[in-house]
């Protein structure tokens, strides 16, 4: 069940646009960064709401590769491997971070904890090599900085998760 | 002609939505603004395409103009009828003072313009771009269903694109069962979008989408791995290349092994030309393979899949005849013997009148004609009916009464029409071109679409003005009247009063004095409004044209007029009974109180269509029943006989707006005999010698005698829809029961839907009736 609070929401971002179908995306982002993912139910809700079918939904989550229909582990780690950070070494953290939690690309630890994707350039060049968890960035990373930051969100995760 | 077409050619591109738009329930189409739009009216443009001087409409676009001269562009992403596109990039041409090579799809045709199709700069951009599309395309041309016919196939050996500068392995993927008449072959596909389009624009079913984006695009259903959608398989058809192949016809055969045979589709009324693609005497697919006809590329589920009751092994192959209370084999001159026997004794006994007749609507016209002519003159009854689908007599009469036999309306008249009244009928379900056609009205031809419903109906979309009702006969009173109507209605006077040549389409909600009631106030609207009435199957209108009516004979004649009857008497060289006969329902009271003793059925199934209960046809001292299957009547009856299915038969059908159309035998089937072989076979037991060699020494009779169908024979033939305006004075309709719809839906049509696997194995024919895809 989508929230009241998203539904009001919904309405307010439909407002603004003179096609409706143009709110789609943003529909999408409020309603994966409430759900933890784009679900099926979210799908037919926004569908009617701009009045297009459920497959034009669909479509645009295919197209824009930061929405997922299955959900993701609560901390969603996106390593950049652009040329930038290629550069300064971004192709090994990401190889440290899936060493360190098993998982490869758009892969997620059977805990539900983490989440691993290899992203284009996040445009934190002058900070390379970067990586965003979430929303958070992390820049100037090295393997230790990476064993740390993991740590300590598996142990934010275990506190806080229910 | 809208108001934006009529001022400049390049207003097709950028119009405004309309603002009748806004008061449509959504889901909108995906792009209705990006369709062609030709001005036939405006000043001609002429340009030049490879030397050739060409002179069109404005608005035409550049490949449609150079198709008009037979100058040949090769295109995938573009169809005609579809939005554009300008996706595939192989129909780029060069055109005189524009730097770089343009989309001939999208580029629409204005005066000087200088083109070139063939350069060598054209033909090397064509040559690239087939190294594009090639970039993951199997290649697989030896097992591809579409090899032969396949438009990729065709343009590699035009332009030669054989080698390859990819090194990178091919992407492949596993082929997908979207649904059971529905596979998708990923690697195949080009990205046309033209089956996204067709969905969404044709059928308003939008059922595809495009999944991912760039080298990893593919055509994705709507419901996760599956479709859900009305499965009419235009995609298919439309699909440039193999990648959507059809269930019942994938690996079966090449497309040159087959004989294809154009014959007209025997499911509802609307009258379909369907191409029968045959090899071995079995049907292997249909589809209008050449775009003629009416419907174009449409065809429904039905049409396009639902043949496969012809090929089913269930088929009645040879006559049974009931012995010691069981039915069993026998041969035809034994179960035709036997029937006469049994009919001349029950006549001897009881008089002609304790004998009645029931035809069908799925039989040819001659068919039709001939068993009326064989209940009245060879038994001595006017006992004959069928299953009444729409009120074609009323209809008929009031028009004849307004002498206005010009405004039957044909299938193409609903496509071009600028305004159109839909009442009482769900054409989306029961008449999918019907439905198609208004869809294709509205969104090519602007046309407003009027409902008055008593149900939420898909059309809704389309519509202008949607009016739910209580009764539409009621709705048709107050319309027509000249006294106050409720708000909405007057509403809908008001706005009809300011269309012109408004087509007015109904369904069986109305009948007999509430048909006469929406002529006569029809008639008085703006322009020239013509009519369509709404019948079920194949031919039931021809059922009614041609008589098989108990108080109306052929054309619309009354029984009860003697010069009419005079004038079938002389041409028939028998006398007709003056009393006109019982009608369907009082047929079924006379056997349940014995005053009818005998029952000659022909292609249709009382006990599903009327309700009437098997053990009531037990009653019967004899029932005679010709069908294809054993449906539960011919199971109660003591002669059945095999019937011939439409592929196997000559003739001619008549659909619902009263077109008449050739049927064309395509393949025998062992054991089966027309119902027009039967009825000559059954008159000669009787002693009478039918001058009849072939159903068209029928037709030249009914040409000459039935009036309204003086049609140029040729036309016919030569595979024509051709327009019959019957002009009669049929008596009033004795009881409103009499015509009721069957409400088949888009899978199922009477009893012969039951044997076709092809529809039965959708997973949407379960669903309950009237669920909008």
């Amino acid at each position: 069940m989508l929230s009241d609070a998203l539904k009001a929401k919904f309405d307010k971002i439909i407002a603004r646009y003179p096609l409706k179908r143009s709110a789609i995306v943003p529909l999408l982002m409020f309603a994966q960064d409430e759900i933890g993912y784009v679900s099926d139910e979210a799908i037919e809700e926004i569908a009617r709401r701009v009045e297009v079918r459920p497959i034009e939904v669909i479509e645009d989550i295919g197209y824009y590769s930061m929405l997922h229909r299955q959900p993701l582990g609560k901390y969603n780690i996106q390593v950049c491997t652009n040329v930038s950070c290629l550069l300064r070494g971004g192709e090994e953290i990401l190889e440290h971070c899936s060493k360190k939690l098993g998982i490869g690309h758009k892969q997620t630890t059977p805990d539900g904890l983490f989440s691993l994707e290899e992203v284009e350039c996040l445009g934190a060049c002058c900070g390379a090599p970067a990586m965003q968890v979430n929303y958070d960035f992390y820049e100037n990373l090295t393997p230790q900085k990476i064993d740390a930051l993991i740590e300590k969100l598996r142990s934010d995760g275990a506190k806080k998760s229910p | 002609m809208s108001e934006a077409n009529s001022k400049s050619p390049f207003a097709i591109l950028d119009q405004p939505t309309r603002p009748d738009d806004a008061g449509r329930p959504g889901p909108y189409p995906r792009s209705p603004a990006l369709s062609p739009r030709v001005n036939p009216q405006g000043e001609a443009v002429t340009l030049t395409i490879d030397g050739k001087s060409v002179t069109t409409a404005p608005g035409t676009v550049l490949i449609e103009a150079a198709r008009q001269v037979g100058i040949e562009i090769p295109s995938y992403c573009y169809y005609p009828g579809l939005s554009l596109q300008g996706a595939c990039r192989m129909c780029v041409v060069s055109i005189e003072k524009m730097g770089k090579l343009q989309t001939a799809c999208t580029t629409i045709v204005s005066n000087g313009m200088v083109v070139h199709t063939d350069s060598d700069e054209v033909k090397n951009a064509r040559k690239a771009m087939l190294e594009f599309l090639l970039t993951n395309h199997p290649l697989d041309c030896p097992v591809c269903d579409k090899g032969g016919e396949c438009e990729l196939q065709d343009a590699v050996f035009r332009y030669g694109a054989a080698e390859t500068r990819f090194l990178e392995t091919k992407q492949h993927e596993e082929e997908k069962k979207f649904s059971s008449l529905v596979y998708y072959d990923r690697p195949r596909c080009i990205l046309c979008y033209r089956c996204i389009r067709v969905c969404d624009e044709g059928m308003d079913v939008n059922a595809y989408g495009i999944g991912f984006r760039g080298g990893l695009s593919v055509i994705i259903p709507n419901r996760g791995e599956h479709l859900e959608c009305e499965e009419c398989g235009m995609c298919i058809d439309v699909c440039p290349v193999g990648a959507l192949t059809s269930g019942t016809y994938r690996y079966k055969t090449r497309p040159w092994e087959m004989t294809h045979v154009g014959t007209i589709c025997n499911h509802c009324g609307d009258g379909c030309k369907t191409t029968l693609a045959i090899r071995n005497n079995q049907i292997l697919r249909a589809n209008n393979r050449d775009h003629s006809g009416f419907n174009g590329e449409f065809l429904c589920a039905k049409g396009r899949f639902g043949w496969d009751f012809v090929n089913s092994d269930q088929r009645l192959t040879a006559p049974r005849i009931k012995r010691n209370r069981q039915l069993e084999s026998g041969s035809w001159e034994e179960a035709l013997s036997t029937a006469a026997a049994r009919l001349n004794e029950i006549i001897a006994k009881s008089g002609p009148d304790s004998v009645a007749v029931l035809g069908s609507n799925h039989t040819a016209n001659e068919e039709n004609y001939l068993l009326q002519r064989f209940a009245r003159t060879i038994l001595g009854t006017n006992n004959v009916d069928h299953h009444r689908t729409g009120d074609f007599s009323s209809l008929v009469g009031a028009l004849t009464a307004a002498n206005a036999t010009d405004r039957y309306a044909t299938m193409q008249d609903v496509f071009e029409a600028s305004s159109i009244l839909l009442l009482g009928s769900d054409p989306t379900h029961e008449h999918p071109l019907v439905a198609y056609q208004i869809r294709q009205a509205v969104r090519r031809h602007d046309a407003r679409l009027y409902i008055v419903n008593r149900a939420e109906l898909k059309l809704r979309r389309q519509a202008s003005l949607y009016l739910k009702v209580e009764d539409e006969g009621a709705a048709v009173g107050a319309l027509a009247g000249t006294g106050a109507a409720s708000p909405e209605l007057g509403t809908l006077r008001e706005r009809l009063s300011k269309e012109n040549d408004t087509v007015v389409v109904f369904g069986d909600a109305l009948r007999g004095e509430q048909v006469t009631g929406l002529v006569r106030w029809g008639l008085t609207l703006p322009g020239k409004s013509r009519f369509v009435a709404l019948g079920d199957y194949a031919n039931s209108r021809g059922a009614a044209d041609m008589g098989v009516l108990p108080d109306t004979l052929p054309g619309y004649a009354a029984v009860a007029d003697a010069a009419a009857r005079a004038r079938f008497e002389s041409a028939w060289g028998a006398e007709i009974p003056a009393q006109p006969g019982r009608n369907a329902r009082a047929i079924f009271a006379g056997i349940e109180s014995g005053e009818i003793k005998a029952l000659l059925v022909f292609g249709s199934n009382p006990v599903r269509s009327f309700g009437v209960k098997p053990e009531t046809l037990r009653k019967l001292e004899f029932l005679f029943v010709a069908d294809l299957f054993p449906t539960e009547t011919a199971e109660v009856a003591d002669v059945v006989v095999p019937a011939a299915s439409f592929a196997e038969k000559s003739g001619t059908v008549t659909n619902t707006c009263g077109q008449i159309q050739a049927l064309k035998r395509t393949m025998r089937k062992a054991g089966t005999r027309s119902d027009f072989e039967i009825l000559v076979a059954l008159a000669a037991q009787f002693g009478a010698n039918w001058p009849y060699r072939s159903s068209e020494d029928v037709l030249k009779e009914i040409i000459a005698q039935v009036r309204g169908y003086a049609i140029p024979l040729p036309a016919l033939l030569v595979g024509g829809a051709v327009v019959t305006r019957p002009q009669g004075n049929p008596p009033p309709l004795e009881r409103a029961d009499l015509i009721f719809s069957a409400r088949d839906s888009l899978f199922t049509s009477g009893s012969i839907s039951r044997y076709s696997w092809a529809l039965n194995s959708l997973d949407e024919a379960k669903k309950p009736h009237g669920t909008i895809f």
